[in-house]
Formats: C-alpha cells, structure tokens, sequence
C-alpha cells in the first residue's frame, strides 16, 4: 500500500470537512477522490500533500510516517487546478525547478527536462513563458514540473477543472496513456464522475467529509452501496420504490406486467439520446432514457400510454 | 475591442471638453510651475549650476539629502516587503489596526513627525534619546535623525504598492514550489520576490522620490546646520530666504530632475516589461 490514511479527521472552524477517514490507495494505480465540491476532496489531497495538517489521524506515504512531514520532504507532485505555472520562468525552467532545488547537475537537469518536454509534448515551447500557452498546454506543463521530481505519489487538484470540454476529454485520455507508461501512485481529485468513471482504476466516492464507497469503476456503478453513490454515478429515477437509472427502464405501448403506467408528458431529443417524462397518476414523473432508433421502432410520442418496468439486470436501491 | 470600439462611438463635444479641462488643470497646477523652476535654473545658461557646485556647503547638502534618502528607502524596502508579506500572507490579532498604523504617515503633516521623533529621541529631554546620546548614538541634531525622519514619512509606499500585487498572485505558485521540494527562504527568493518585482521597484522609485524631497520633518528633527545637518531642501529654503533664487532653483531642478527620471525610467521598464509578458 502506497498511501495509508487512518482516523483523518479536519475543522476548519465550525465547518467539518473530513470525519474518521479511513484509506488505503494501492501503489501504482490511478485513484480518484471523487464527490461534489465542499465534501473534503480536496482536503483530503492537500492532506496527502501536506498542504494542510490533520486535526487527528495519521498518514503513511510507502512505509514513513508523513503525518506531521513538511510538504518539502515528501517528495510528493502536486497538480493545482489553476496550473500555478511560475509566470516569471520558462517552460524548461518551471520543469526544472525542483530539480535545480535539489541542486542536481546541469547535464542531468538539462537531460530529464528534455525527457519531460518530450513526454508532454512540448519540445517545442521550451523557451515560452506560460503566459504564452494554452491551459492544456499550461497544464501538461505543471504536470511534467511534477513529474520531474520523481515523486512518490502524484496528486492533482481537479486537474482539468478549469479547461473547455473539448480539452478535458483529451487531457483525460491522454493522463490515462501516461499513467500506463510512468506508473507513478496518482490521485486526482474531481466531481465529474464520467472523468473518474473513464480514467480511474479505483474511485472513493467522498460526500460531506466521509467516505460513501470504495471500488473500481465496475463495482460502483453495478453495485452502488447507497442512494447518493447510485445517484452521484450518473441520472437516477424513482419507479416504484426504486431509485433506478433513466437507461434501466423498459418502455412499452402495450400493456404489460409493470411497476407504473402513464402517458409520455416531456420529450427531450440530446444527440443521439431521448430523454422522456412520463408521469402516472399516483406516483412522481418518471425519467426514461430510450435511444433514437428505439423511440422510433416502439412508434413513441409524447402523449402515448406507456407501462414501465426495470429491464433485466438492472442497478437498482430500494428505498 | 468591443471596449475601444464603445469610447470611440461616445466620443462627443463632453468628452473633448473634460480632456482640455484635464489637461488645463495639469498645465495650470503641475506643469507650467515645475517648467518655470527649469527656465529659471537656466536664466543664465549653466550659471546657477556651477555656483551650486563650487559651494562646498550645498554640495554637502547634496551629498547628505541622497545618503539620506538611499539609506532610508533601502530600509523601508527591506521592512515594506516584510510588513506586505505579513499583512498578505497571514492572519494574527491586530492585523488591521496595523494597516491602518500604516498609512498614518502618510496623513499627518511631516512637522508633526519631526516633533514626535524629537519627544522620543531628543538628546536632553527625550523619551529614549538620554540613553541613546549616553551609549554614543546622538540621533536629533544628526544624520540618523534625518534618515528616522525621511523613512518614517515615506514607509507605507512600498507597502501599497506590493501588498495588491501579492494578493493578485496568491499562494498557488508559493505553494507550488514548497512542494517541489523548495524551503520558505527559496520559495520567497525565486517565486514570491520575483513575482512582486515591478511592484518593489516602483514603491523604492517613489519612495526614493519622496525622500529627497522631505522638507518638513528634516527640518525640525535636522537642526539645519550649514555643512553638517542642511539637507538639499532645506538649502533651497536657506538661498531662497536669503536671495540666492537663483541657486535655490539650481538645487530645485537637482531634486526635480532625480524623481522625474526615475519615474520616467521605470515607467519605460514597466511598458517594456508588459509587452513580452503579453
């Protein structure tokens, strides 16, 4: 075990943000904290950095007892959200930054920041100030300027939280890639769960300063162990006494055994998905998620009479 | 654009009006007088130039209004980044009563602060000056007087400069370095001060200004006493009393001239500065 946290608790104040935390990241994999934003995520991080101190508990980063460990001496690589690229220092020279700290050699510097450059793909920006790239850009740089340190865990703070869509997907993507090559123990921190679910190896669903669930992707969304990881993973729907997600739901013109039955009051076309409302009498409106080649062959339209029940094999909490 | 493009439509008749209004005032207030000390200084080509110089008097009047203010503005910079770090980078009890403490001498008549400096370090009835003047540290009636004098009037204008520029930057990139490995001395020295550096340069040029032209509390704390304790400012008084204009606006323009080059020389750092950083 790479990182061993045990009975972590942290006030700021009144406001509680970690209670009784208990975790164990595996060394080597790619872990996600993730939950929404104010339930101690980030605290928990910058407690594994050392960016924040404990109130109790302890923290085992490979075997040494980091608990009260300046963040200097942990030899960890942190990745802030908002990149915090030294604006005065060149690409190359952000990148060597700790290792001019650890007063290596020029060749050996010089070396690894080319290795570095190359392996974020920024060979040609070297001499750029950061004020001069992209935030992709920028932050592939912080990430390498981490790297350069060959840190024992590496820790990044809603990574691509301050990047457009289109940049965090290939941001994603291409962490994963490196991840398989460097190996380094990593955890990131983000409230997207399609980004933890797509990226991660494990994830630990964190909500109002506790842990909810621990599991790789798989176990989390086929078995959630409660209503707030079922909901938190993706859209839920109540049908019944069930919270179910919209996609579970199978949909039918003609009367079947069922959980409800209502006419379609909404439709709602999202590329190639459509989104449905269905509301019987006496039970709240339902959400059902029918692809478009579905809506067609079943002959729906809004104002149809529909009987809902879950499909086969479906994740579902009782309620 | 939009914003340039904005101005460029509202441009009317109101808009001329309050650019010659401004531009008259400046003339009226700013201008023309400091050009008047100019074409005075040079009434009779590099006359009055080469009398100031051949005075040994007021070249030593000279030479101690610069020491002065060197030595001042060194000790304010040193104190003002402290003092911004403190204020930016941490909570204690107090804190805002000491922002306030700082801009106090900036609002109270420099006199005031030569009498105040002479009730405490006063050679004969002073607070703490008997002790001093014992242990061979005369202060009132001395160079250290003059340089406690000029560095208290000037001391909160580093502070205002640097203290919205550490704000500005915030602790990510200091945090940053810390977990690469750097301490808090190698954090400051090649993040924090780098980072505030055009905001430290510009509070040392204005306070290196304000401190040759400190007239008020040099005065009072100086005892003005030709060749020893007479600061240049108080000289311009001294020619100008005695009919010496033309050598009091010789001296003037000496002052004059040092603040506006410094502040002209920064400003072109400060453009140059921006356009590669943009």
């Amino acid at each position: 075990m790479s990182i061993e946290i045990s009975g972590v608790n942290k006030n700021f104040g009144d406001f509680v943000a970690l209670q009784d935390i208990d975790l164990s990241i595996p060394t080597g994999q790619l872990t996600a904290l993730l939950g929404p934003s104010g339930g101690g995520k980030t605290t928990l991080l910058r407690i594994i950095a050392g960016l924040e101190e404990t109130d109790t508990g302890s923290v085992v980063i490979e075997g040494q007892d980091a608990t009260h460990l300046p963040v200097q001496k942990r030899n960890v690589g942190f990745v802030f959200q908002h990149y915090a690229a030294f604006k005065h220092l060149s690409v190359a020279r952000n990148i060597a930054f700790g290792l001019e700290i650890r007063k290596r050699p020029a060749e050996e510097i010089n070396a690894k920041v080319g290795e570095l450059l190359d392996l974020v793909h920024l060979r040609q920006f070297a001499h750029r100030l950061p004020s001069q790239l992209s935030g992709g850009q920028r932050q592939r740089m912080a990430l390498a300027r981490a790297l350069a340190i060959e840190p024992t865990v590496l820790l990044l703070d809603e990574p691509f939280g301050a990047l457009d869509a289109k940049v965090r997907k290939e941001l994603r993507d291409w962490l994963r890639r490196l991840h398989d090559e460097v190996h380094v123990t990593t955890v990131f921190v983000t409230h997207d769960q399609e980004e933890a679910l797509e990226v991660a190896d494990s994830i630990v669903v964190i909500n109002d300063g506790r842990i909810e669930q621990i599991g790789t992707p798989d176990e989390l969304y086929d078995e959630p162990a409660s209503e707030f990881v079922l909901s938190f993973l993706g859209p839920v729907t109540r049908l019944g006494d069930r919270l179910i997600r919209p996609h579970d739901i199978e949909i039918s013109r003609y009367e079947q055994a069922s959980v409800a039955n209502g006419p379609i009051t909404r439709w709602t076309r999202v590329g190639f998905e459509i989104r449905l409302e269905v509301t019987p009498v006496d039970h709240p409106p339902i959400q059902v998620t029918v692809t478009r080649a579905e809506a067609s062959s079943l002959g729906l339209h809004v104002g149809d009479q529909v009987w809902l029940r879950p499909v086969v094999g479906a994740d579902q909490v009782r309620t | 654009m939009a914003e340039s493009h904005v101005t460029r439509h509202s441009k009317g008749p109101v808009t001329y009006l309050l650019r010659a209004f401004a531009i008259v005032y400046l003339l009226l207030l700013v201008a023309w007088p400091v050009a008047l000390v100019v074409t005075h200084t040079f009434d009779n080509g590099l006359e009055s130039l080469r009398a100031v110089f051949a005075d040994p008097d007021t070249v030593h009047a000279l030479r101690l209004s610069a020491f002065a203010a060197v030595v001042a503005t060194a000790i304010n910079t040193v104190f003002g980044v402290g003092v911004s770090l403190l204020l930016v980078r941490s909570e204690f009890p107090g804190k805002r009563l000491l922002s306030a403490l700082l801009d106090l001498p900036l609002s109270i008549s420099p006199i005031v602060v030569g009498l105040a400096l002479v009730l405490v370090y006063g050679g004969r009835t002073g607070w703490f000056g008997p002790t001093l003047e014992s242990g061979g540290l005369k202060i009132i009636f001395s160079t250290p007087g003059i340089i406690l004098a000029t560095a208290f009037v000037s001391l909160p204008l580093v502070i205002r400069e640097v203290v919205p520029t550490l704000r500005e930057i915030g602790i990510e990139q200091e945090q940053a370095a810390l977990s690469l490995g750097a301490s808090t001395w190698q954090t400051f020295w090649r993040i924090t001060l780098p980072s505030v550096k055009w905001a430290v340069v510009y509070g040392v040029v204005l306070t290196l200004a304000r401190s040759l032209g400190e007239f008020g509390a040099v005065k009072v704390v100086s005892g003005n006493v030709l060749g020893e304790t007479r600061t240049a400012t108080l000289a311009v008084e001294e020619k100008y009393l005695n009919f010496n204009a033309s050598e009091a606006y010789a001296i003037a323009f000496l002052l004059a001239s040092v603040s506006v080059v410094a502040i002209a020389i920064v400003s072109i750092l400060r453009s140059r500065e921006k356009r590669i950083s943009s």
